[in-house]
């Protein structure tokens, strides 16, 4: 097992803990990097598909897993950065300004949908941000000089740095170089005053406002920040679909989202990358399977959502962790072997909450 | 003139008053204890101070200002920290994110800056750590800076939440019975704690307790509470053999 030794703060402040961590993600980049080199342009869309997904489960993450505000209601952000994006390139702007302008009007409708929004808690404020989404959807729809309602919108696919967005391996590497430097902000935040004050709201609300943490703010601001990683994988995600239609961003593709992070792991960055590799390789594992399954059952209509429904359930109950949770006891089980007990996990008995505060 | 003082309080919820026009005043550098049977209105009186309750009628003054309309998440940039009867800790962090915590309201960095993690970022977590060590130091609690709070046992919890309100470096520190469910070591390592947050810290402590050898130990002053109202107030002496008190505190 790896002791370390502690002689500086900045340890504790650095991003990788130690060498191993250095040498591992070094490695990972490495790989992601050569991966063009063997694969093929139909895989190179895939995972640029799970990047972006990866990307807006940040923001998700950030939200729910972080804050411990529901929403049922992301893809409307989604939607906003990619109708914008849109936008802006079909009036001239270049891509490298278009993408801050999308991030600063997602941040922005973030906080202005945020502040009255967050005011509700829990169920009221799941149901609030499901009916965000269904207006937003609606507003795709009608807002046809923005968006070109439902005749839909052609993304332009620019030349940027020279190449195009058309060669499967240029947007391949877009999204990996958009998806590490997402992750890295991610991280900057949360271990920042910042991700502190998010993850106190989400523990104790109470304890957290009598250290001085503005609720009304910083749930406003965990909206807004949410939105804009969103936002940014919108923007990719026009470029990825090509065509933009407002039933894209639908309830189902908000659902997707939720699926992603509570498979992942709740309250993990990992976990947003775990749970967007499951959720966009699963539409071509059922594609796979319905080819083995009997054709009562195989051809079936609606065979995606009840699966991903029963897949939600499934984590729900028997791993609320996530695979990222499965992951770290993997890692503790070879760590402590042969010492690991099952009772390490076990749920901690959980003290009474103050009821008169 | 005292540091803190509390001026004709009156909570009413609806027909109940939980406290009726209850006024004392705490001089800088005192160990005050509210004592009082259960339903006395001590941790209302406290949530009024946090300005987690809103009085139907009086005033609360802290160095002279009035607090009573500031912001609940402004009361400790005044420099009131407090901790809770039942613990509100954040269950999911390590002891370190959560005494980290109580340097939140010295924060300097903005959005920008914390996304690109600045160097002046860098520099204020330093400057976070620093006092966190103080008080980690100061409270014994080296063993568990990388816990979660989830694995601890009861009495370090307590302690965590007691280091996490020095964090704020307060001038006033309000305890909800900091003694409870503790052992008797715990509680007599505490009493002496508490005395050298007074005597070294140079904080004025304002405390709701129960046990009564503790609170005749440590405090200076003693305000009893029975019903909303004030029973009596004075030294522990005083308190101690005062009929009132005895009557309705002590049931004879």
């Amino acid at each position: 097992m790896r002791f370390i030794f502690k002689t500086k703060y900045s340890q504790d402040i650095n991003i990788a803990k130690h060498n191993g961590d250095r040498f591992w993600y070094s490695l990972l980049i490495l790989v992601m990097v050569a991966l063009p080199l063997v694969l093929d342009d139909f895989y190179l869309g895939e995972i640029s598909y799970i990047c972006i997904l990866s990307i807006a489960g940040i923001g998700l993450m950030i939200l729910s897993g972080y804050t411990g505000l529901a929403s049922l209601g992301h893809a409307a952000f989604l939607g906003v950065g990619a109708y914008t994006h849109a936008f802006l390139l079909t009036n001239g702007i270049p891509f490298y300004a278009s993408i801050p302008i999308v991030i600063i009007v997602s941040f922005l409708v973030g906080a202005v949908i945020g502040i009255p929004i967050l005011r509700l808690t829990g169920m009221y404020l799941a149901i609030a941000t499901l009916a965000l989404g269904f207006i937003a959807e609606h507003v795709f729809i009608k807002w046809e000089h923005f968006t070109g309602g439902n005749r839909g919108l052609p993304v332009p696919q620019p030349e940027f740095l020279g190449m195009s967005f058309y060669d499967s391996v240029f947007f391949y590497y877009v999204c990996l170089v958009f998806l590490i430097a997402a992750m890295f902000a991610a991280i900057n935040i949360l271990r920042s005053p910042t991700g502190r004050a998010f993850v106190a709201i989400r523990d104790s609300e109470i304890a957290a406002q009598s250290l001085g943490v503005n609720l009304g703010l910083y749930k406003a601001l965990s909206f807004a920040i949410s939105g804009a990683f969103t936002g940014l994988a919108g923007a990719l995600l026009a470029h990825y679909i090509g065509y933009l239609a407002p039933d894209i961003f639908n309830i189902f593709l908000s659902l997707t989202l939720l699926l992603l992070i509570v498979v992942g792991g709740m309250g993990s960055l990992h976990g947003t990358v775990f749970g967007a590799i499951f959720v966009g390789f699963l539409p071509q594992l059922i594609a796979i399977c319905r080819d083995y399954l009997p054709s009562s059952i195989g051809s079936q209509p609606g065979l995606e959502p009840m699966l991903f429904g029963l897949i939600l359930v499934f984590f729900i109950l028997y791993e609320p962790l996530g695979i990222y949770g499965r992951w770290m006891k993997i890692k503790l089980f070879f760590e402590l072997f042969p010492t690991y007990k099952r009772q390490t996990f076990k749920k901690q008995k959980v003290f009474t909450k103050s009821d008169r505060v | 003139m005292s540091l803190f003082e509390v001026k004709n309080i009156t909570v009413a919820f609806g027909g109940v008053k939980a406290l009726n026009d209850v006024s004392f005043g705490v001089d800088k550098g005192e160990i005050f204890t509210i004592i009082g049977p259960n339903g006395a209105g001590k941790s209302t009186l406290f949530n009024v101070i946090s300005r987690i309750y809103e009085p139907s009628k009086g005033e609360i003054y802290f160095e002279n200002q009035n607090i009573s309309k500031t912001k609940p998440h402004n009361i400790s940039k005044l420099g009131i920290a407090r901790t809770f009867q039942n613990l509100e800790l954040f269950e999911n962090a390590t002891v370190l994110q959560n005494l980290l915590l109580g340097r939140h309201i010295y924060k300097k960095t903005n959005i920008l800056s914390e996304v690109f993690f600045t160097p002046s970022a860098r520099r204020q977590e330093h400057e976070y750590r620093l006092k966190v060590e103080e008080v980690i130091d100061f409270l014994d609690l080296q063993h568990y800076r990388d816990t979660l709070i989830n694995g601890l046992p009861y009495g370090v919890r307590k302690n965590v939440e007691l280091a996490r309100a020095l964090c704020t470096d307060p001038k006033l520190l309000l305890l909800d019975e900091p003694s409870s469910g503790l052992t008797n070591e715990e509680t007599i390592d505490l009493g002496f704690w508490i005395k050298d947050i007074q005597s070294l810290l140079g904080i004025t402590i304002i405390m709701i307790e129960h046990d009564m050898s503790f609170v005749n130990k440590v405090s200076d002053r003693i305000l009893a509470l029975n019903y909303g109202k004030i029973l009596a107030s004075g030294l522990p002496e005083e308190i101690k053999n005062n009929a009132d008190v005895k009557q309705a505190y002590m049931g004879e």
